[in-house]
């Protein structure tokens, strides 16, 4: 419970990732550097200023287990009645493993769901050592070519991919492919396809989630006194994301949603 | 076991048709009821005033003139014009005279009224001089009284003058018994009364003011028989001539005779719920549970094979359409606090049988299915949820409010129940609870509640505090000492109790002042024969006949005073960034952020009682001087800049609403600052004092009557509504929200307590974010929460409807304990609700 990390927010009475009503946790600090990404202030583990509504803000916190768990557990009541729990994300909440293990295992111990959203950057040594406290593993997976993953992030995905199908042969976690649906990095059917079926090859994996690239980061960005790498890309149509969906549905056996 | 068919039937094309002719005008005052009444006075002069009551029913349904709407199957309308008005003499009437050239153009509920309508109502007011309810109420009054409601602190406008209304009664006992039946109780009771009894005179005149009031209704309904005859005598088409017939042969039955069928059941109880607003103009009166008392009715007719679902949730949505046709207009005041039009008819389904289980059932669905494809504010329909609730129910439920109507409101029978029984109440009778109005739980058919008895604005006290009981020049309350001479945040919280107490009490003499006139002026024996004991005590519901008694006026304003006893704690006692004087000071300075008329005026005249003190003489034109002085006055900039580092040392404060203990245990106590000692007080009807905390939509006209608040609110800004949080001052998310609302003690708020929460569509898209938003209520209900009600709509839509009102006409809000148009709400009203936190989704 003493053991400490970084954080830069909480969010409560998040519907979107995960099963129910549930509190997320942001571990600042990312090995990826996504050119889409909406939390730029996530991606340094460095803490640091933001403008937030003409106000200097400061992203990142030191923070015991004990002290996130005290604000999770206000909203028990709300993930008894909806099954929901607690989320971390990020960043990579792997690139703090000793926090990120803490925090699940405090939250199993007294019964609450647990969830993550990563894309399993890290040694598969890591990964092990949290799936006994892990219900929900919200994997992402970006793109299949390890070139192109490169160049709109910043690193291959060859780890990444290969850890997936280690989590899944574990059969320790229920495993969730997720896919942020970018305009002009790999929204083609045929480049979604191939994210599909290769989760479709990940045994026990029934479901994938495509999320539709959004612009709500750009103010970050200037916040921060960066420039937004996606300039005025606008974000996928609904009737793509919808054809898209059919093309997983065509494709694989997976339950596929839009949005999470 | 789970017997019940939750399956939608499609809207029947009839009801978009009534819809639109029912607004297709704006509403129109019309003088018939104040003629006729007034004419039945003249004529019953020296009677016992419940026989004039009576007599006076009697002669407005004999000669109001009637109408059946085309296409209706349910019949019955007050007025010809559809949503028309009557107006009520006899409880006030001067207040119309005065805004007779600006009803038709205020913002807020707007009337037509003609030339000749004028004319008539001002010669049948004429005979009310000195007659009214309201005028005797105010005899009744302590002069400190009226000294208190002079500066605002509480208005008990609505039964000062009007009728009270807040009322279920027995359309069960209609619906099986008939009025026959009703009749026959009251013969039965009058063989019992023996001339040697001493309440034998008052007792017979009741009954037989009861037995007349019944003949009045059923002769009543009988002129609808005659009249669907004609129409269908003249009618072209067959099959409506049909329909007519069968109206005609239904009005000649009910309510006269028990109903048999579910259409007989449906129209009985619309002339019961219409008559009862033809007798007085109290409004909430209460529906009550529909499902429940309609059930047996529908259930013998499917039984029997002779009513389709179809034609029953058509008839369900004609009563539907038949609920938004009443309507009231009240002074514009009352209408700024009351906006929308509403008559706060509160129509609950589900919860539990008396016998404590689930009471579901198939009207339970198709309640709800009638509000969907009506989609107009009335009923004001809720649900009842509890631990063994359907959660099919209460997704049906969420799947509507989902639509952004406002509807439905969500009771937790887990509080309700016990805060009752804590009352006084059976357990099978708390089990059987609807609701009135916005939000107040009582029993029905057996309580006189007096809901909504006042609004109390909390924060008045707290201003007191600090201008040691002065108000606008002159001594308004008790004084408390001076404020910078305090040592402690105890003395500080004390002087707020003491303020709190003194003006309680005379909120008390207020409302039992009001209670005493209307027993005397206005007691009502058709309402009172359908309310246990009336016809056993032989008195009427005004007189303490009923069962059950309360008063419950309603305070508010509880986050603004939590988060303003929290500054006073914090910056003046804890941490000592900010002198008493300071605050005190910034308060009156508007935190330098200028000043409005009211607060000049308030200002000069607190100049001019100095002035006075020295020996100066204080003339109008002074008053008039010193107000442009400080409307022009500039702050020096140093004086300026230390109010907005005030501003800003409160605004880093932590606020009521954010799930913070601290905070949230202020203002837990600060509620029982209102809570506990009003329930020590006595009504005239031999009832108890229990408080509510809600303020209906008054936070917005009151708090246009509050200067600036410790909390950082500035001059008559709103207050914050019911229960929830400063509006904006909630940044931790719905849950968050809901804790701190949860913390505060609800149960001895047993008149009732309101959370408004605003959601954004996108928080509830899907079938899991239905099964969320329904977990989210559970959750907050878990924590012993008492009420919730939702707007769901999105700020930009809010926005192009108060610029674009006439593409919004069917938008239909949450206000408080209620459902109104969005754009028939006055500009400050709709500024407060997009102002409300918007829930929505995360990232």
């Amino acid at each position: 419970m003493n053991v400490s990390g970084r954080i830069f927010d909480i969010q409560r009475y998040s519907i979107h990732d995960g099963a129910g009503i549930r509190t997320i946790i942001f571990l600042k600090g990312c090995a990826l550097r996504c050119r889409w990404c909406c939390n730029p202030e996530s991606q340094s583990f460095e803490i640091e200023p933001m403008m937030v509504q003409g106000r200097r803000k400061i992203m990142g916190r030191d923070i015991t287990v004990m002290e996130v768990m005290q604000t999770v557990k206000r909203d028990m009541p709300y993930y008894s009645r909806s099954e929901g729990g607690l989320t971390l994300s990020g960043g990579e909440c792997l690139l703090q493993p000793e926090f990120a293990r803490a925090l699940l295992k405090a939250a199993k111990d007294i019964g609450i769901n647990t969830a993550i959203e990563s894309m399993g950057f890290a040694s598969y040594e890591t990964i092990e050592g949290i799936l006994p406290y892990l219900d929900t593993y919200l994997m992402d997976i970006k793109h299949m070519n390890p070139q192109k993953h490169a160049l709109f992030t910043g690193k291959e995905n060859t780890l990444m991919l290969e850890n997936a199908r280690k989590i899944a042969a574990s059969g320790l976690t229920q495993l969730i492919i997720r896919v942020p649906v970018v305009p002009g990095f790999n929204e083609t059917p045929e480049e979604i396809r191939a994210i599909a079926e290769f989760a479709a090859s990940l045994p026990g994996v029934e479901q994938i989630h495509l999320l539709p690239y959004h612009s709500y980061g750009r103010g970050k960005y200037e916040g921060l006194g960066r420039e937004y790498p996606m300039g005025d890309t606008e974000p996928p149509s609904f009737e793509h994301m919808q054809r898209l969906k059919e093309t997983v549905e065509l494709h694989t056996r997976l339950y596929c949603q839009i949005g999470g | 076991m789970v017997t019940y068919n939750s399956t939608p039937v499609v809207k029947s094309p009839r009801i978009s048709r009534l819809v639109e002719h029912l607004f297709a005008k704006m509403p129109e005052i019309e003088a018939a009821r104040a003629e006729l009444i007034t004419e039945s006075y003249q004529q019953t002069e020296g009677l016992p005033v419940i026989i004039r009551k009576a007599r006076a029913l009697e002669h407005m349904l004999n000669n109001l003139p009637i109408i059946i709407r085309p296409e209706e199957l349910i019949v019955g309308s007050t007025t010809l014009a559809p949503r028309g008005c009557q107006t009520y003499p006899e409880f006030s009437y001067e207040w119309l005279e005065a805004e007779f050239d600006t009803v038709e153009r205020r913002s807020a509920d707007p009337f037509y009224i003609s030339e000749d309508t004028k004319q008539r109502l001002l010669k049948a007011n004429a005979y009310w001089k000195g007659k009214t309810t309201s005028e005797l109420a105010t005899s009744y009054m302590a002069p400190e009284t009226l000294r208190a409601m002079k500066h605002n602190f509480f208005t008990p406008g609505n039964y000062f003058y009007n009728g009270v209304g807040h009322v279920t009664v027995q359309y069960d006992q209609v619906l099986s018994l008939g009025l026959r039946g009703i009749k026959e109780k009251a013969g039965k009771e009058m063989e019992q009364c023996q001339f040697g009894d001493a309440d034998y005179s008052t007792k017979m005149r009741f009954l037989e003011a009861v037995v007349m009031s019944c003949d009045a209704v059923i002769a009543y309904a009988n002129r609808y028989a005659v009249l669907a005859e004609e129409m269908a005598g003249r009618e072209q088409n067959a099959e409506r001539r049909q329909e007519l017939m069968t109206i005609a042969g239904i009005c000649k039955k009910v309510p006269e005779y028990p109903a048999e069928g579910f259409q007989e059941a449906c129209q009985s109880f619309w002339f019961i719920q219409q008559v009862l607003q033809i007798e007085s103009s109290g409004h909430s009166i209460s529906p009550g549970r529909f499902d429940q008392y309609m059930y047996p009715y529908y259930e013998k007719d499917r039984q029997a094979g002779i009513l389709t679902r179809e034609y029953a949730q058509e008839l369900i949505d004609c009563i539907w359409v038949k609920l938004n046709d009443l309507n009231k207009c009240r002074d514009a005041a009352s209408a700024e606090g009351f906006a929308g039009y509403s008559l706060f008819q509160n129509l609950i389904v589900g919860g539990q049988t008396p016998d404590g289980r689930d009471a579901t059932n198939d009207l339970s669905f198709m309640c709800i299915d009638a509000s969907h494809h009506v989609f107009l504010p009335q009923p004001s329909l809720s649900i009842r949820v509890w631990n063994g609730s359907s959660k099919e129910l209460l997704l049906r439920a969420a799947e509507l409010t989902r639509t952004g109507i406002g509807l439905p409101a969500y009771y937790n029978d887990e509080v309700i129940i016990p805060a009752l029984i804590n009352r006084g109440i059976s357990l099978d009778d708390a089990r059987g609870y609807n609701i009135i109005g916005c939000v107040e739980p009582q029993v029905p058919g057996k309580t006189d509640g007096w809901h909504d008895a006042a609004f109390f604005n909390m924060c008045r006290p707290l201003e007191m505090v600090f201008s040691n009981g002065y108000d606008a020049g002159e001594l308004a309350s008790i004084q408390t000492g001076d404020v910078e001479s305090f040592q402690t945040f105890e003395e500080f919280y004390q002087a707020y109790e003491k303020q709190m107490n003194y003006n309680i009490s005379l909120l008390v003499n207020a409302d039992n002042a009001i209670d005493v006139a209307h027993a005397k002026l206005c007691p009502l024996p058709f309402l009172s024969c359908l309310v246990d004991d009336c016809m056993k005590k032989g008195t009427s519901v005004q007189e303490g006949g009923a069962v059950y008694n309360f008063t419950g006026p309603q305070g508010f304003g509880i986050a603004n005073v939590a988060d303003s006893l929290y500054t006073v704690k914090k910056l003046v006692f804890e941490e000592k960034k900010v002198t008493m004087g300071e605050l005190k000071r910034a308060l009156s300075m508007n935190f330098g952020k200028g000043f409005d008329e009211i607060t000049a005026r308030e200002i000069a005249l607190q100049v001019g009682q100095e002035m006075a003190a020295q020996g100066q003489e204080v003339t109008e034109a002074v008053i008039a001087a010193t107000i442009q002085q400080v409307l022009t006055m500039e702050i020096p900039e140093a004086e300026k800049r230390r109010y907005q580092e005030i501003l800003d040392l409160i605004d880093d404060l932590p606020k009521f609403g954010n799930d913070l203990d601290e905070v949230d245990s202020l203002a837990r106590e600060a509620a029982y600052v209102y809570t506990r000692p009003l329930q020590q007080y006595k009504n005239p009807r031999g009832g108890i004092f229990h408080a509510g905390l809600y303020p209906v939509s008054a936070n917005v006209p009151l708090g246009a009557q509050t200067g600036a608040t410790p909390d950082g609110r500035l001059a008559h800004t709103p207050v914050a509504d019911g229960v929830s949080p400063s509006s904006g001052k909630d940044v931790n998310g719905p849950t968050a929200a809901c804790n701190s609302v949860a913390r505060l003690d609800h149960s001895i708020a047993s008149n009732g307590t309101l959370f408004n929460m605003k959601m954004h569509p996108t928080a509830m898209s899907g079938q899991k974010g239905l099964e969320n938003f329904v977990s989210l209520i559970r959750g907050y209900f878990d924590q012993k929460g008492m009420h919730m009600q939702f707007n769901v709509v999105d700020r930009q839509t809010l926005l192009d409807a108060q610029k674009n009102p006439e593409k919004y006409s069917g938008l239909v809000v949450r206000v408080a304990g209620y459902s109104a148009l969005f754009t028939t709400l006055s500009k400050s009203l709709q500024d407060d609700i997009i102002r409300r936190t918007e829930q929505a989704v995360n990232r």
